[in-house]
């Protein structure tokens, strides 16, 4: 393998890992805070695409503005999922909640074949977006240089909300002690539709830049995504933010660099994270940044 | 019978139990108090096997021939030796029924493995019987029998409790831990427990070991008493010692 | 009392017979497809609820020892020559091209595959709890599924498996001059006796064992219960029922590949589980019925209708939105479960059980 080679694997690595550390983000605040695996999270990162997708084919609205109004719009879904399968069930069981989880996913896939039909879409990608450059003889497409720097800007503005803000600290104070953080005043409600809002906002980011990059639609497309992404926060740490950017890289990295270097297991390619996920679920249940929780008697 | 030598439990940067040495003897009722938080319930932990604690050992000898080091077991395993305990906020098998409860108490002394169990071969059969018979001396002797079909979470508390008594005698325990056993009862109910708990002393062959806040309960049925006091061993002797200690009044009785 | 009860389960088993054998005479071939399908899932649906209702472990990982099972059986009772056709891209291991068996003991061993996947898998992953045993053996289902892709000379890959040899009542369908027709009492009376063991384990010693685990782990634990051991146990028993049933469901379809085996699948007996109540036997053998006659019969929701004056659109998906509402409204509005709470009102109203 030449230098070039490898640098393009880890070039395509990188973008994917960002791709997967955006998603994984929201299936980290949501645990984070309410303790649950939100399954309809890959769902949702089908829906932002989907959406961008009508923006830009049927409506004149430029681009750039269909990206920013698709992501609000896949947030308020997100918010909106919230409120109809998760919320009537707080304090249940958390099998109970993950059911409806899973059932929200279902729900969500089979509107996509009803709605979308199961054929696939093309991505309509603007045009400045698909160039390709050639940096030191690796040629790089333009959107693998745009995902990991639109990962690391909003990386930083999730930061800043979660450290400076109230909100924020409203949410950290959740995902600490939800108990408490109720009887303090704080709005609970609130706080939890603002996480969705962002986890979901999150996921359409994700959504689009995926379009972008593999430029198929089916509404199938977010279950392999999602289910790789909660593994990514597992990796790192479910309910860090940190942790679920460097999972995200591993995995990405990781899987690039698998078919790179062992081209015969290419037909595992989509087994590796699960096997990922087992081991570290076997070594260190907390993940890599996780804290350990004990029990009480 | 139980040894606790030097055991000390650290959760993070907290030391719950420091350094705590205790002894058991056979048939003695041996009470366990100090204020909240002292770390009282942590010992029960380390005994049953809930905890490792991170240094120390805890050794049983239940008929004088071999120690037992508690602390290598797991909790299963330590009520397999015959250490069973009741819990401080009742841990019942809420949606199963009050005979279910005290049944499943007999389950570790099952021979027949699952095969012959769902088969229902004789061997499994007879222990089922033997299992239901004691089940039901035990639910008359806590006086629980005719609500053997109900549902263990929709007893009253008080009954919970004695339910929960109920549970661990059904696994032949020598030594019973008894997480305050008297909680939330009025003294009347209070006295019939204490009368109970002698009764029951006498006809399993118990060691008891009882943490409790209700102090006439303490003076009146224990013959040693251990008073902790964050985490610290503050003093043990028979109860007028206790009574007339002053880091204990100082620590504990003042407070109250 | 308890030989009343005896005679009156015998009882109830003989007509259940009776009714399977005059359903297969009189039904037509599709509709018997469907009874057959519905004893399958009574099969599927019991052995979720042993480690989901009874035990209280979320697994999500019954469409891999599925898998399992129904590759076993598919291998076992497949002719040489079949074999042949199917792996026409690379052949098939020497040694499996002639292994042959009886269906019977096909389907045991497809049982014991999926047992030995069970034990193996189950002794690692049961330390975990909730969300994170759910995600892993979502996770393993997965790996099984990818493996079986991945190994052609064994498995034929992602073109599947053809040709599998049905279980006929082709004596009957002589004698009355019918076509001949999958014949119910198979998957039937495997059935029933899943249903028989499953109220016997629940009713002795290590079903009670089984359900303290499910209350209070802590608890158990201290009643000298080995919660590793009853995980385990109860993990491998439900992971033979699910090899059995499917097998039972590649012998009914005739064809199996990969992506049937699909996360879709163990959702479809989690839809049946949740409806029937967990942990409540009756419930999930009402709900595998009603599930999987509902799954047929609301095909028409995906195909285009004739209304008379118009023609309605295909619309296909619709059928699985409506059962994923199901599950939601299940879950969110009963909270417990549907049939346990509707069963005790009727008979509430008559008599005291």
């Amino acid at each position: 393998m030449s230098i070039q080679e490898f640098l393009q694997h880890v070039a395509n690595g990188t973008s994917l890992g960002s791709l997967y550390a955006l998603i994984a983000i929201g299936y980290t605040l949501v645990y984070g805070i309410l303790r649950l695996i939100n399954f309809a999270h890959g769902d949702i990162f089908m829906l932002g695409a989907y959406i961008t997708y009508y923006g830009i084919i049927y409506t004149p609205i430029p681009w750039w503005l269909v990206f920013i109004l698709a992501c609000v719009l896949t947030g308020l879904v997100g918010l909106t999922l919230e409120k109809l399968a998760y919320k009537p069930l707080r304090g249940q069981p958390r099998i109970t909640i993950l059911i409806s989880a899973i059932g929200a996913s279902f729900l969500l896939q089979n509107l996509g074949v009803l709605l979308f039909s199961g054929r696939p879409k093309a991505f309509p990608t603007p045009a400045i977006l698909s160039r390709t450059l050639i940096i030191g003889g690796v040629s790089v497409s333009l959107i693998s240089i745009i995902i990991p720097i639109v990962t690391i800007i909003i990386l930083a503005i999730l930061s800043f909300i979660i450290q400076k803000t109230k909100t924020g600290m409203a949410m950290r104070a959740l995902s600490k002690d939800y108990e408490a953080a109720s009887l303090m005043g704080i709005d609970i409600n609130g706080v939890i539709s603002f996480t969705f809002f962002i986890g979901s906002f999150l996921a359409a980011v994700g959504g689009i830049m995926w379009g972008i990059k593999y430029p198929q639609l089916i509404p199938l497309m977010g279950v392999m995504p999602g289910l790789k992404c909660f593994i990514a926060a597992v990796i790192g740490g479910i309910g860090n933010i940190t942790g679920a950017v460097i999972g995200g890289f591993i995995l990405g990295l990781g899987e690039i660099m698998l078919i790179a270097f062992l081209p015969s297991l290419t037909g595992y390619r989509d087994a590796f994270a699960f096997i990922l996920l087992i081991l570290i679920l076997l070594i260190k249940p907390t993940g890599l940044m996780g804290e350990k929780i004990a029990e009480k008697v | 019978m139980l040894k606790i030598d030097k055991a000390t439990m650290r959760f993070g940067g907290v030391v719950a139990v420091n350094q705590l040495n205790a002894n058991i003897k056979e048939g003695e009722t041996v009470g366990l108090i100090g204020p909240n938080g002292a770390g009282k319930t942590t010992v029960f932990n380390m005994v049953t096997g809930v905890y490792k604690p991170t240094e120390g050992k805890i050794i049983y000898n239940p008929d004088g021939k071999k120690d037992i080091d508690l602390t290598l077991l797991r909790p299963d395993q330590i009520a397999k030796v015959g250490i069973c305990r009741t819990f401080q906020n009742i841990r019942l098998f809420k949606e199963l029924s009050v005979m279910d409860n005290v049944f499943i108490g007999n389950h570790l002394r099952l021979k027949s493995d699952v095969f012959s169990s769902a088969l229902r071969l004789p061997a499994y059969i007879k222990q089922e019987k033997e299992f239901m018979e004691k089940s039901k001396y035990l639910l008359e002797k806590v006086g629980l029998y005719e609500e053997r079909d109900e549902k263990s979470f929709s007893l009253p508390y008080g009954k919970q409790r004695r339910l929960e008594i109920a549970r661990a005698l059904a696994t032949d325990p020598k030594l019973l831990l008894l997480d305050e056993p008297a909680a939330g009862m009025n003294p009347q109910e209070t006295q019939e427990l204490m009368a109970f708990i002698a009764d029951i002393k006498k006809e399993f062959k118990l060691t008891i070991f009882l943490i409790e806040h209700h102090m006439e309960v303490v003076m009146g049925i224990c013959e040693k008493i251990y008073v902790l006091d964050h985490g610290v061993l503050i003093a043990e002797g028979n109860p007028s010692e206790i009574q007339n200690n002053p880091k204990v009044i100082e620590a504990y009785l003042g407070v109250e | 009392m308890k030989n009343n009860n005896l005679l009156k389960n015998i009882i109830i088993i003989i007509l259940a017979l009776a009714l399977l054998f005059i359903l297969n005479i009189t039904l037509d071939s599709y509709k018997v497809r469907i009874v057959n399908l519905c004893s399958i899932y009574i099969i599927l649906g019991l052995s979720m609820n042993l480690i989901n209702g009874f035990t209280g472990l979320f697994s999500l990982g019954h469409a891999g020892f599925m898998a399992l099972g129904a590759y076993t059986v598919a291998l076992l009772t497949m002719s040489p020559q079949a074999k042949e056709v199917n792996f026409y891209m690379e052949p098939i291991l020497p040694f499996l091209k002639d292994l042959n068996m009886p269906f019977v003991l096909a389907l045991i061993m497809g049982g014991l595959m999926a047992a030995l996947f069970g034990f193996l898998i189950g002794a690692p992953v049961l330390k975990l709890t909730d969300d994170y045993l759910a995600i892993a053996t979502l996770g393993f289902s997965e790996i099984i599924r990818i493996i079986i892709i991945n190994l052609q000379p064994i498995t034929n890959g992602a073109l599947g498996l053809k040709g599998i040899p049905p279980k006929n009542n082709a004596f009957f369908a002589a004698m009355l001059g019918q076509t001949p027709k999958i014949n119910l009492l198979w998957a039937g009376v495997i059935a029933i006796i899943t249903i028989v063991f499953m109220n016997l384990l629940m009713k002795g010693s290590y079903g009670k064992a089984l359900k303290a685990i499910r209350e209070d782990e802590i608890a158990a634990r201290s009643m000298g219960i080995n919660l590793f051991r009853h995980k385990v146990m109860s993990f491998t028993i439900s992971s033979f029922m699910a090899g059995v049933g499917g097998g039972l469901l590649a012998i009914s379809l005739g064809t199996i590949d990969p992506t049937l085996f699909k996360f879709s699948l163990t959702w479809n007996i989690l839809l049946i589980v949740v409806i029937g109540g967990m942990g409540s036997i009756k419930g999930t053998i009402i709900s595998a019925i009603i599930v999987t006659i509902g799954m047929e019969a609301l095909r028409f929701l995906d195909e285009s209708i004739n209304l008379g004056f118009m023609q309605t659109p295909a619309l296909p998906g619709l059928r699985m939105v409506v059962f994923s509402i199901i599950l939601m409204m299940a879950v969110i509005f009963k909270k417990d479960n549907i049939f346990k709470s509707t069963l005790k009102k009727a008979r509430g109203r008559y008599a005291k059980d």
